[in-house]
This record gives structure tokens, sequence and C-alpha cells, in this order.
């Protein structure tokens, strides 16, 4: 044989190299290699996702609402997203029923809230005037503006109060009910909460109602 | 020999610094008749180096947290010796590295030099011009301004249309469960260490690709096929000297225009830094009107064409795909401009004009009449690339010279 220092290979290779056991060892090393990356692929990857202190964030927030007047806003932060607290006049509620027609969910059958504000107003039947919603376009996440006045210059004629947004112009109804052929594919979403009494709003909570 | 010859040959024993030299600057041989187009490679070098260089000084006095951030930039503006200047170069140079790489870009569509065998280094090309919006993306964040914060909100809000994964994509991304100081630091790492290192590996082999194949020209011919009897392209002349200078008056060209913004415009008008980011990041309000930084605003106004959230997605990440195609979606095989069909030039112009409407209209609020115009204008843009395909098959072509014209 024309080495002593390599042992022949079984197919007799004259270099006495055993390609066979060679290549099993190279792919095997190769794959447990490549396993371990991709194992040390995780703890980088998984770093990138909210840490602990951030998911630990967000807290309940509360709200007094006595000094809301019919028609007026108010905007806190819940979890770092814009909410807010609306107090609808009756001319606003009454919108609701004629814009149906034109809405992509009326029912907000496939948008986001609480099973307590799966209804026309989007808010509690008991206190259907007050409306909490999360305050960022289902879209891409600006922050609608809100327009409660009918038919202005803008928004034309049949506008009959609600929120737009001003980044890609959707559209929304006073109770955030996205309307037909918008960019926003669903309903603005309503944040849990409840009333701890009659002026004080609780977001984040649902106080043990489903 | 001369004590620097005794270096160089010092040198060149251990590594191949003449070769180098050689290979890529003193015997390379590019057409001799290249024209205005053919700045815009060596100034985008340039201006690579220009953000490095002033982004590095930057780094020095900026804070990349949600409570320092704003007032840091506000304290490089005023308060260091010079940080104005530093930071309008930045600022100025992120805009002017989109305009020479469009008119690059151009320039290869035009001359047909994304064609074999140059499929590589245009597929890199695009590459550098994807990594280059992620990189400006990212730092326009830093300032944390009204537009970084609404901005970095709706462009990470893109990856939510995914189906399924969606959601939990743009968490990962955000490392919050909004735009946060976490997102702020992250970019700020992406943006001065990550994505300038794969910028530079890009731009390496960019070249490294240019050179294998050597460069196209205005004819679009191949100037290797007519050799003279020492075996260089008859129509060939070394880098160096001729393109060094040539290029260098490019530089000073350049820089007269270049400063002319930082000292006079450095905000061009809200173009190039946004009215709305010099008042602080606020999660609860967006500005009234908000738009991208013009580079991405063709891109912008696909995306809002589309009534659907999906749709409009995949519309705009396919306009930009799209161009990776290139080499294979034109079938002709004449490559400049010059040569080609008068149908081919209808369309071409076409999809110029219907870039630039685009890019218009991505900057306007939203209005029903802007719409619509953005839609056609989608229309022609991808109806470039289908016209493409079907022209460029039989393409009646004018007779190509022998040798290059200038």
């Amino acid at each position: 044989m024309a080495t002593d220092r390599v042992a022949p290979g079984q197919d007799g290779n004259p270099d006495g190299v055993d390609k066979k056991r060679r290549r099993l060892l190279t792919r095997t090393a190769g794959v447990v290699g490549a396993a371990g990356a991709l194992a040390m692929v995780v703890p980088f990857v998984s770093s990138m996702a909210p840490s602990a202190r951030a998911r630990a964030a967000g807290a309940p927030v509360e709200i007094d609402i006595s000094k809301l007047e019919p028609g007026q806003r108010v905007i806190v932060e819940w979890r770092g997203k814009p909410v807010w607290v609306l107090r609808r006049t009756p001319e606003l509620l009454e919108s609701l029923e004629k814009v149906k027609g034109d809405l992509s969910d009326p029912e907000s059958e496939d948008s986001d809230q609480p099973e307590y504000a799966q209804n026309e107003f989007r808010s509690y039947e008991d206190r259907q005037e007050i409306l909490v919603m999360v305050g960022l376009c289902t879209h891409l996440g600006c922050s609608p503006t809100f327009r409660p006045e009918v038919a202005p210059a803008d928004l034309g004629d049949d506008w009959m109060g609600g929120f737009f947004c001003p980044c890609h112009g959707s559209r929304f109804d006073i109770a955030g009910r996205v309307y037909k052929g918008m960019p926003a594919p669903t309903n603005l979403e309503v944040p849990p909460y409840y009333f701890m009494n009659e002026n004080r709003v609780l977001v984040g909570d649902s106080g043990g109602q489903v | 020999m001369s004590k620097a010859a005794n270096l160089l040959s010092w040198i060149d024993e251990r590594i191949p610094l003449s070769n180098t030299w050689d290979k890529h600057v003193g015997k390379y041989y590019a057409p001799k008749n290249f024209n205005f187009w053919y700045y815009f490679g060596s100034l985008a070098l340039l201006v690579l180096v220009l953000q490095i260089v002033t982004g590095i000084f930057l780094t020095m006095n900026y804070k990349a947290d949600g409570e320092l951030a704003f007032k840091s930039v506000e304290y490089i503006m005023r308060d260091v010796n010079w940080g104005w200047l530093i930071r309008y170069m930045h600022s100025t140079g992120a805009s002017m590295f989109f305009v020479v790489v469009y008119l690059h870009m151009m320039r290869g569509i035009m001359y047909g030099s994304y064609k074999k065998p140059r499929e590589l280094l245009w597929i890199f090309g695009m590459l550098i011009y994807l990594v280059l919006m992620a990189e400006a993306f990212m730092g326009y964040l830093l300032p944390w301004g009204q537009m970084s914060f609404w901005g970095a909100q709706v462009i990470i809000s893109l990856f939510g249309a995914i189906p399924f994964v969606g959601d939990a994509i743009t968490l990962w991304l955000r490392g919050d469960f909004v735009v946060a100081d976490s997102t702020l630091n992250r970019f700020f790492a992406l943006h001065v260490i990550a994505m300038p290192l794969v910028l530079i590996g890009l731009v390496f082999v960019h070249i490294v690709a240019l050179h294998e194949v050597g460069s196209n020209n205005p004819d679009g011919i191949d100037i290797k096929k007519t050799k003279g009897a020492d075996g260089i392209p008859l129509d060939g002349i070394p880098f160096h000297p001729y393109y060094t200078v040539k290029d260098l008056v490019g530089v000073v060209v350049f820089f007269i225009v270049f400063f002319a913004i930082v000292f006079f415009a450095p905000e061009m008008g809200g173009y190039f830094l946004e009215h709305a980011n010099y008042i602080p990041a606020d999660p609860l309000k967006t500005p009234e009107h908000i738009a991208p930084v013009w580079y991405f605003t063709p891109f912008y106004a696909i995306l809002r064409a589309m009534p659907d959230k999906l749709m409009g997605v995949i519309a705009m990440f396919s306009a930009i795909a799209v161009l990776f195609f290139l080499p294979w979606i034109d079938r002709s095989p004449v490559r400049s401009i010059r040569y080609r069909s008068v149908a081919y030039k209808a369309i071409l112009i076409a999809f110029v004009v219907s870039f630039i409407i685009l890019g218009y209209y991505g900057m306007q609020p939203v209005t029903p009449a802007g719409t619509w115009i953005s839609r056609l204008c989608s229309l022609i843009y991808f109806g470039f690339f289908v016209a493409l395909w079907f022209i460029s098959k039989d393409e009646s072509t004018k007779p190509l010279p022998e040798r290059v014209t200038y």
C-alpha cells in the first residue's frame, strides 16, 4: 500500500482513505454544528421580544368623567397607547343607526372588543353615551382625529360625526366602526373597562364582567 | 532600487497591494464613452463615507433613550461645537444618498446595465438599495420627534398585515406593546452597527462583481470584443487617471450642491427634515398630516392606493421586489436605450413619470382624487414590467455600432 500512516479503506481506496466514513463524519459534524448554531439563535431572537419589565407595565388607569361635557373627549395613556373617553350627545348616538348600511362590520363580529361592548354603541348598554376606545387605527396604528361635527367641508356632506385617520384616510363612525372600502380592516378596539361608580371609569380591567 | 520601491516590494511579498491596485484601478479598463450618468456610482460611495464619518461623530453626543434622545439632538444642534454642521451633513447626506442612488439606478435601467452578464451586479445593487432604505428608516426614528415616532409606528405596523403571525412580529420588532424606548434603543444599534456593516459588505461585493464583468457603457456594447494587439480593449481607458480625475470633477460639483443645501436649506422646506419632527414624540397624538421622507413616498402612495390593508402591503413590497427580476423580465438582447424601439422608450417614460407622480401624492394628505391618481400611477408602475416582458420579446431594435460612440 501507498502509505502506512493511513489504514487502507474498505473499498480498497489506493490512498487508504475511507471516503464513505469521512463523508459520514463530515456530515454528522455539520448537522450537529448547525443544530448548535440554530439553538444559539433562540436566546438572541428572544432577547428582542418584550422584556419582563415591559410585560409587567400596563396597570389599569382610572379616569374621572364627572367634568366631561356631552360631545367632549379626553385622552389618557394606557399601556403606552392613547385611550379615548368620550361622552356622546343624543344626536351622535342617533347617527349610529343611520350609518349602519355603510359600515363594513356594523355588528362588530370581526372586531376586537369585550363581549359587553359588542353592540351598536360599542359600550355598556346602560351607559351607551360613554365611549371608551383605544385610539389607534386598526390599519397602521395612527391615532385618528375626533371629528364630531356634521358634514364638514373636508369630509363631505354625508359625514355624521366620527373619527378620521389622517394617515391613510380611514373613516369611522362615532362608535369606532369602520366604513366600507377603507384601508382599516376592522373597527377600532374597545379595551376592557368598567364603571367603578357613576363618575369613575377604570380602563384595563373589566371588573369581573365578561 | 529606491527606498520607496523597496518598501513596496517588501509589502507586495506579503500582501498583493500592487496587484489589487492594478486590477481595480490602475489597469481596470473602463469604456471611454462614459457620460454624465456615470458620476453617480462614485458619488454614492462618497456619500457612504460621509454618512459613516458624520455618523460616528454624532454618536459621540447622541443618547439613545426615550427620555433623552430628543434633547440630545437639540444639544448637538445648539451646544456641541460645530454639532449643527455635522448633523445637517448627516441629514442632508441621507437625502442626497437617495438622490444619487435613484439616478444611479436610472442609469442602470436606461443603458441595460442589469442584463447578462451583470444580473448579480444588479441584484447586489438592489440589496444595497433595500438595506439603505432600512438604514434610513431606522435613522429617522433616532431624533425621537413626532414624525420619527409615528413614521415608525406606521412602518412597523405594516408587518401586522401578515396573516396569523403579523401581531407577534410587530411586537417582536418593537420589543414593547407600542413604539417605545426599547424600539429606539434597538434601532440605534441596528442603525450604527448592523446595517452599516451589511452595507459595506454589499458595496464590496457590488464592486467585485462590477470589476469581474467590466463596466457597461451608454452604447450597451461589449468593449472586450475589440481588443488591441496588447490584449487591452481598444475602447477602454484605465480607470486611473482618466476616471479618477473625471469623478473628482463630479465630487466638486456635488459638494457645491451638497453644502449649498447644508448651509442654506438643511430642512429643504420640510422635504429633508419634516417640520413635525421638531416636536418631541407624543404617543397620544398623531400629527395632522404624516408622510414619510420624500424617498419613500412613491411606495407609500402605492400602499395608500389599495383599499385593503394586506393588499396594500403586498403591493408596496412587490413594487420593490419586481425590480430584482428586471434582468429576466427584459428579454431584449440590446442593452442601451439608444438602440431600442419607440415602444420601449414610451413605457420607460411612463414608468418614470408615474414614479414621480406617486412620489408627489405620497407626500400629500389623503384626498379621493389623489387616491385615484395614485391607483392609476400604480397601475402604470406595474404595467411597465408587464409591457416590458411582451415588448422586449421581438423588439425591433436599431443596429448596434461595432465600436463605442462618443
